[in-house]
């Protein structure tokens, strides 16, 4: 909403300054976003008249023109607007004049001839042309007829004005209307409000013998009031009218038109100006439209109804589309002579859906879908009326048709006086909260020493309850003045659940790892499940789709991390950053069921890591190609860190995403608790990646039911430990872990660690064979062992991967 | 004899104090005083001397002897720090060369953020709930005095799932659930820290963001309380000279409502470009518990009353950072992540 401080002081004696009072709106709760001052710094502009305008003999589109600006004097002037004529009033800048932006007026020659002078365009004096027609806004700006000559232009054209922009709640939807604003104004500055005076002249003839109103919709119509004005002349709208519109962004169209959109500015009370002899047998119905109905729009756009919307109509045809834009076949024309003006209350939520349904909001839809003020309709149709009288030669009928089946109701709201200062933590007295709610237009019907109750003004249909009244209170009295305390009483543990402190700690392993936290969207595209080669019956496919997706991109929630962090990949490596070590931790969402089941999907916090290129380098190292061991350190020593037991991994050759060859799910107590590998060379060139990219997913929730106790401190050793070396040559297929195990096995207690320190295969070791070393350490808590005891356990660990493995011992 | 002891103490004297090196000197300490040593050499005369001059020369011999000795250990130790000083000399390195890292990873800003508010609302004694991201129209809407068709909910136009299911538009529901656990018991102390929904995409909107809500119910919550704890909370995350400032404004789950401004993290509210010269920037929307969501929790509104908060973690971030586009927080450049 816009809003003129001028205007607004026609109905307030404002004493403060357009900033100061947009500064005490905003603390009010009614947000100032900008004051604008319409005076761009003009000076020595003034109303001047086109005495003559001549073509200029040197060109072929300037006109020689003869200015006066006082009604003596002749001034010549070079116009080059393709719209100037004689006997036109029009913005003169005098020689001297200054303009927006600094430019001066000087006397020239142009084409050989002086000018004294300069007629200016509405651009020109930095006043918004929208609302002016299209040959005004490409050419001068044209005055009213007998505009008084040699007056400031700044003066007649209100451009000492301020505009303020305001920015509503939806609750306070009754500042759509001056008149509210003003009263918001007074309430704030403790003055009185003014309102405009309405009286007009009614002729015999009665509305009543010409014109019916019917309401078949009385649910969604609930009040229609009609007027009738006879004997109209249709012409543009005088001055002030015009830049009260302009004020408030609305365009001048006639002064019909004009009137009914300057009472909707004060009042709030959108109307609607039918031509009366277009109206078949002078009879209004307000009824829903029926499926598929068509009407043509006054922005000429024909509309397809459903049988929700509520429509004005005449026995024949469609006239409206009630509450939001009236139809084209009833439009107001310059030959338009008797009008009937519509002034109702239409219901909100019908007319909200209607706008949201066919795109369309109009002033007019935008204020009713608030809920407009019951009480001022009929106040609204006798502005109108007598504006027309006025300014339209109208004659206004006697009477008007008040269709209102069901008064609404008075609010009355009932206010424990103590209860201000409990929830505010103030001391406002009990005097000081009345005088604030009677400033505000609240009328006290009942009083005790602690209570009050309070007939609500009908234009705040936004106070129903006490808290209501409180905030009334509390928004004048001013939040600045509520003091700052910290709750007391009772108080709470505060602390993250230790699955939170879980979480946390996950994130923390991997930033000091050397790992950079991503975080991605929750939505992702359909295609990723197939880029990702999940097969059809996959799990991953059991999706959770958005119904109204800004785009496709955003189609389905995620069921796995690993789209998100391919594409952060990708995007990283266009962007020349080809080393990436990426984790995220958050949530995927699956359907498990719904929505049949009427739950809701099945939401699982997950770990997804990615990496790939050379991540450990320094100007000294070459560093190292992550490769799947570098992956599998960063989960075990995450698993370590996080008190968890060692994982299992077990080669996994049928995951469609990674590499057959290279990939293990991670088993821990015998549950599969995640996956990582190699991303399969076909998924890579989906996703547009470099070669060799590792990921992993783990599931969260299942990993922190799994955490052990607390750690218990083992006595440090008080005897030697002896370390033996021990390598063996076993055929490709036999894994690391089977021989550990076994080894484990074998060694018993005295064996108190295990490491693999040699991977070898080439010169010396058969085709199909791989030399594994371990380095293995003994030790007893006890005694210090001896060579014989040791020999002999070495010796049954040699014996056993001999006869399991057929190992044999590298020579 | 005796002229023989004393051409070797002034000989060996030059000889010593000209040495270079601790080889020579050791040389030089073996040609002296060695078994086979000048001293001992000349010393192997003292059979053929008489009674008298045996002891003097003795005598002589062993002060020649200590003498040698003190200027071999004085120049023993001179040269050994002379060499030494060479030869550390000679291992300078450029100090000035980068040091070995170990790959440094980073948490995310929003992570950062998350973490910073969570310790400061812990340390005010709330607690952390968490709740589901895809949410029933009742939890997200309804029960938090948005009932259908209410104008309110243009305010945050949302995506759905199915026609009573929908992405959270707000981190609010949590606040609903938990009230229903809880009630009637107080204090209900939390903050719901979580991603968020709203149909929206443009240079300063994301259609996914992270938001933290609040929420306290007790008897006798004032408003003045709610002004308190953000004041803690805005010292806490932006520095001790921070204030704040509500204005009314309009939710519908609260009733009064406020907008909270805080002093410019720029121009410590003198006026800049970033707080539009006002000297405030607005951070987060709050108010008193409405009526009827505390009714919704199963608490009764005559009985306790309560606040409740909400700001975006991303805006948080943006300004504490100096971070100007909201989009780079979900594109994961790394250029980006390893800033933090």
């Amino acid at each position: 909403m816009q809003v003129s401080f001028k205007w607004l002081k026609e109905y307030v004696d404002i004493d403060i300054t357009p900033q100061e009072l947009a500064d005490k709106l905003t603390a009010a709760g009614v947000t100032v976003e900008r004051v604008e001052s319409l005076d761009k710094g003009i000076e020595n502009v003034v109303v001047g008249k086109v005495l003559e305008a001549e073509p200029h003999p040197n060109s072929d589109h300037l006109s020689l023109c003869k200015v006066t600006t006082d009604g003596e004097n002749e001034l010549q002037v070079v116009c080059g607007a393709p719209n100037v004529r004689k006997g036109q009033w029009i913005p003169f800048a005098q020689v001297g004049a200054k303009l927006p932006g600094g430019i001066k007026i000087k006397k020239s020659k142009i084409r050989g001839l002086e000018s004294q002078g300069m007629i200016c365009s509405a651009k020109e004096l930095g006043i918004n042309d929208e609302g002016l027609s299209q040959d005004q806004r490409e050419g001068i700006l044209v005055l009213d007829e007998d505009a008084p000559l040699g007056t400031n232009i700044v003066e007649y054209l209100n451009l000492d004005d301020y505009i303020l922009e305001l920015d509503l709640t939806p609750n306070r939807s009754d500042c759509l209307s001056i008149i509210n604003i003003a009263r918001e104004i007074g309430a704030i500055l403790g003055k009185e409000v003014k309102l405009p005076t309405i009286n007009f002249t009614e002729i015999e003839k009665t509305i009543e013998d010409v014109a019916k109103v019917e309401i078949s919709a009385p649910e969604y119509c609930h009040r229609y009031v009609a007027r009738m004005v006879e004997g109209v002349k249709i012409k543009p709208s005088p001055q002030w009218l015009q830049h009260k519109l302009r004020s408030a962004g609305i365009r001048s169209i006639n002064n019909v038109v004009d009137i009914t959109n300057l009472v909707m500015l004060e009042f709030g009370q959108p109307l609607h100006a039918f031509d009366y002899n277009l109206l078949a047998e002078g009879k209004i119905i307000v009824r829903l439209a029926k499926e598929g109905e068509k009407i043509t729009t006054l922005d000429g756009n024909e509309r397809n109804l459903t049988s929700e919307m509520l429509l004005i109509t005449d026995p024949q045809k469609a006239v409206g589309i009630a509450g939001v834009m009236g139809g084209e076949n009833t439009e107001i024309t310059a030959d338009s002579t008797t009008i009937l003006i519509e002034a109702a209350y239409f219901e909100p939520t019908n007319i909200r859906k209607t706008a949201t349904k066919l795109g369309l909001r109009s002033d007019a839809s935008v204020r009713f879908e608030k809920g407009i003020n019951m009480e001022t309709v009929v106040s609204a149709a006798n502005r109108a009326v007598q504006l027309m009288e006025q300014l339209a030669e109208g004659k206004v009928l006697k009477g008007m048709i008040d269709n209102y089946p069901t008064p609404k109701e008075k609010t009355f709201v009932t206010l424990e006086m103590k209860k201000v200062n409990d929830v505010l933590g103030t001391e406002i007295s009990f005097s000081e909260i009345k005088e604030i709610l009677i400033r505000l237009n609240f009328t006290i019907t009942e009083e005790t020493k602690e209570t009050i109750t309070v007939l609500v003004p009908p234009y705040r249909p936004d106070v129903t309850i006490a808290e209501d009244l409180i905030e009334e209170v509390a928004r004048l009295y001013g939040y600045d003045n509520i003091p700052t305390t910290l709750p007391y009483g009772a108080t709470n543990q505060g602390r993250r659940t230790p699955e939170q402190v879980f979480r946390d700690k996950i994130i923390n392993i991997l930033a000091n790892r050397g790992l950079n936290e991503m975080i991605n969207f929750s939505f992702i595209n359909k295609n990723n499940l197939d880029k990702l080669l999940l097969s059809a019956d996959d799990e991953k496919r059991d999706v959770v789709k958005v119904l109204n997706p800004l785009s496709e991109e955003q189609g389905i929630m995620r069921t796995t991390l690993v789209p998100g962090l391919l594409d952060s990949m990708n995007r990283n490596i266009n962007r020349r950053n080809e080393d990436i070590a990426g984790f995220e931790l958050g949530k995927v969402y699956e359907a498990k069921g719904f929505p049949e089941n009427k739950g809701l999907p099945k939401e699982t916090w997950m770990l997804g890591i990615a990496l790939r290129g050379n991540i450990a380098k320094d100007w000294q190292h070459k560093g190292e190609i992550v490769d799947f061991y570098y992956l599998k350190g960063i989960v075990e020593d995450l698993f370590q860190q996080l008190n968890l037991d060692e994982p299992l991994f077990e080669a996994c050759t049928d995951n469609p995403t990674y590499h057959p060859g290279r990939t293990a799910n991670i088993i821990l107590k015998g549950v599969k608790i995640g996956v990582m590998g190699e991303i399969h060379p076909q998924v890579a060139e989906n996703y547009d990646l470099l070669p060799r990219n590792y990921v992993l997913e783990l599931n969260v929730e299942q990993l922190f039911a799994m955490v052990k106790g607390t750690t218990s401190y083992q006595q440090l050793p008080k005897y030697p430990a002896v370390t033996r070396d021990l390598a063996v040559v076993v055929k490709d297929e036999v894994t690391a872990y089977q021989l550990m195990a076994e080894i484990k096995v074998q060694g018993g207690g005295l064996l108190k660690d295990i490491e693999i320190f040699d991977l070898y295969k080439g010169n010396q070791i058969q085709e199909g064979y791989k030399s594994i070393a371990f380095s293995l350490v003994f030790q007893a808590q006890d005694r210090t062992l001896t060579d014989a005891e040791i020999n002999e356990i070495h010796g049954n660990i040699q014996k056993a991967l001999a006869d399991k493995f057929a190992a044999s011992l590298r020579a | 004899m005796r002229t023989q002891l004393e051409e070797i103490r002034s000989k060996a004297k030059e000889e010593l104090l000209k040495c270079q090196s601790l080889n020579e000197l050791n040389d030089l300490r073996v040609y002296y005083l060695g078994k086979k040593g000048a001293l001992t050499q000349v010393l192997r005369g003292m059979g053929q001397l008489s009674a008298e001059e045996r002891p003097i020369i003795g005598q002589l011999a062993n002060e020649i002897r200590d003498e040698i000795n003190t200027i071999l250990n004085q120049q023993g130790a001179k040269l050994k720090k002379a060499e030494q000083e060479e030869k550390l000399l000679g291992e300078t390195i450029d100090v000035t060369l980068p040091g070995k890292s170990f790959a440094q990873g980073s948490k995310h800003p929003i992570t950062l953020v998350l973490e910073e508010a969570k310790q400061i609302f812990i340390g005010l004694g709330f607690e952390i709930a968490e709740g589901p991201d895809i949410e029933t129209d009742y939890y997200n809407f309804e029960a938090l005095n948005l009932p259908k068709n209410h104008p309110a909910r243009d305010m945050q136009d949302s995506f759905y799932i199915t026609s009573e299911v929908l992405l959270r538009t707000h981190t609010s529901p949590v606040q609903v659930r938990t009230m229903e656990k809880m009630a009637p018991k107080t204090p209900v102390k939390i903050i719901c820290p979580g991603k968020v929904y709203r149909r929206d995409d443009d240079a300063t909107h994301s259609p996914m963001f992270h938001q933290i809500e609040g929420l306290v119910i007790d008897k006798g919550i004032k408003m003045s309380d709610l002004k308190g704890v953000l004041l803690a909370f805005a010292q806490q995350m932006f520095g001790p000279k921070q204030k704040v400032r509500l204005r009314p404004s309009f939710f519908p789950f609260t009733e009064p409502s406020a907008e909270v401004d805080i002093s410019c993290v720029m121009c410590e509210g003198e006026g800049c470009r970033v707080c539009s010269q006002t000297g405030w920037l607005e951070i987060l929307g709050s108010g008193m518990v409405h009526p009827n969501v505390l009714r919704y929790g199963g608490y009764n509104p005559e009985e306790v009353t309560g606040f409740a908060f909400g700001m975006g973690v991303e805006r948080i971030a943006m300004l504490k950072y100096g971070i100007n586009d909201l989009r780079l927080m979900y594109e994961n450049d790394l250029r980006f992540l390893r800033q933090f």
